[in-house]
């Protein structure tokens, strides 16, 4: 018998994870590299500190997006369709392999993101508001939309020459409500404000985004083998 | 049909260029079963060019068949139709009784093992890693990754990763993946390559098990004399044509 569909999802992420873990790519070249423009910004601008103040927020999430693009695309531009057509003969539930590696992009994501506010804390003088334990989710539910975002992008565009200009052109604009989401979240915070709508702007989009994952992922399997 | 008797030629059209004794499953004879494969007058195209017409093939449980040919003459698309990867674009198939291309397809997948010209393997994993995730994806217990790599003298390479593997151990690691759960139907795609001639026994034990068990094993390769020693029969492919 075959396992249900989280032992599934379960068992993807876990190999997704593995591979990220020995590779290393996201820690020790995409990290660094997230840092270094972190910095350009407060650089190259010579902006007073108010205004620094001000952008810490958009900036933060403009890098973890461009950033967090290579780590989630990545994954399913190193598979092979060779490996494909092996995991698909295994009655692996497509939606399951979708979910396990959404799972696994968004924890790489989200320890991403979460470091990366040590910079943005030292370039941009930002300072993270008294109910910074809200920050958590905010991360969390960005960083997982942005994972299944990437993971359907990387799905669709499986197998087309320009692959790898489409996937991330495909994805940026889609991925506004989340940057909106989560940079107006942490605003908000700052401002002593409310997040809560914010905050259902990122849950709604989440949801958005594993519904059209879970729909499609029969459908762009059979054309990815 | 008792085991051993005289072979039957299901490829419908085709001329064997091979043939030996067929075993059947223990009161199954081949005529009768239900066909495992059964492609009718299958055509396929690929980006508008022809690879495939007019193919005929029936696979009946026990029997291996094999289909020899030069370089572009379409035996991996064959095989990839029957894989259920390619969805033909003219003609009609069953493949262990789901119709081609139909929504049952998904249903039959974990039912046929495939081994193509490049290993299924993750090269960050290791060996052990890549065979129990198969294993546990299929629903079988994790310790049959290692048993299966046993089986193909790698019990010992269960630790290393696969990017640090020869291409001999990751064809060898490839073909245990078929070991796991014994598909019905075994589907191989020169299975040889980068073997060396101690692992020619793999091959052959991976065919023998499938068939007596009623599965049947479908292998292509260019050199047929090759194919002639590990399958019942052999037919010849030219051009996108089983002649």
């Amino acid at each position: 018998m075959r396992g249900g569909f989280w032992r599934s999802a379960g068992l993807i992420a876990l190999r997704d994870l593995r591979v990220e873990l020995r590779s290393g790519e996201a820690l020790t070249v995409v990290f660094p590299f997230a840092v270094v423009a972190s910095w350009i910004a407060p650089l190259a601008t010579n902006a007073s500190p108010l205004l620094l103040r001000d952008l810490a927020a958009p900036v933060y999430w403009l890098i973890t997006l461009l950033f967090g693009m290579m780590i989630v695309l990545r994954q399913t531009a190193l598979e092979t369709r060779a490996q494909r057509r092996a995991l698909a003969l295994t009655g692996l539930d497509p939606a399951a392999r979708f979910a396990g590696r959404s799972g696994a992009s968004g924890l790489v994501l989200a320890a991403v993101a979460g470091t990366l506010i040590l910079p943005v804390i030292i370039f941009y003088d930002y300072r993270p508001p008294s109910g910074g334990a809200l920050m958590a989710p905010v991360i969390i539910l960005a960083a997982a939309g942005l994972a299944m975002l990437g993971t359907l992008a990387g799905d669709v565009t499986i197998g087309l020459r320009a692959r790898t200009s489409l996937a991330p052109l495909l994805m940026a604009p889609l991925a506004v409500p989340l940057v909106m989401g989560a940079a107006q979240s942490l605003e908000s915070l700052v401002a002593g404000k409310s997040i809560i709508t914010w905050v259902l702007v990122l849950v709604i989009a989440d949801l958005g985004l594993a519904a059209a994952g879970v729909m499609s992922a029969r459908a762009l399997e059979e054309i990815s083998l | 049909m008792p085991a051993g008797g005289p072979t039957r030629f299901s490829v419908s059209g085709a001329i064997p260029i091979h043939s030996k004794r067929v075993s059947h499953p223990p009161g199954q004879p081949a005529s009768s079963a239900l066909p495992l494969v059964d492609l009718v007058d299958l055509s396929v195209s690929l980006g508008g060019t022809p690879v495939l017409s007019g193919c005929r093939l029936t696979l009946r449980p026990g029997e291996s068949l094999g289909v020899a040919g030069p370089n572009g003459a379409g035996k991996s698309t064959l095989l990839g139709v029957v894989a259920t990867f390619i969805a033909p674009t003219g003609g009609s198939g069953t493949v262990l009784g789901a119709p081609l291309a139909s929504p049952r397809v998904p249903a039959v997948r974990p039912g046929i093992g495939w081994s193509g010209h490049l290993p299924a393997l993750y090269p960050d994993l290791t060996l052990g890693e890549n065979l129990t995730l198969n294993a546990q994806l299929t629903g079988y217990p994790a310790s049959q990754g290692q048993m299966v790599l046993e089986q193909v003298g790698l019990g010992a390479a269960a630790g290393i990763r696969a990017e640090r593997c020869s291409n001999g151990m990751l064809r060898r690691a490839d073909l245990a993946r078929l070991l796991i759960g014994s598909p019905r139907l075994v589907l191989l795609d020169e299975p040889d390559a980068g073997l060396d001639q101690d692992a020619a026994p793999i091959i052959d034990h991976l065919i023998r098990k499938t068939t007596t068990r009623g599965g049947a094993v479908l292998c292509v390769s260019h050199d047929a004399d090759k194919l002639s020693g590990w399958v019942d029969r052999v037919v010849e492919m030219r051009d996108g044509r089983i002649m």
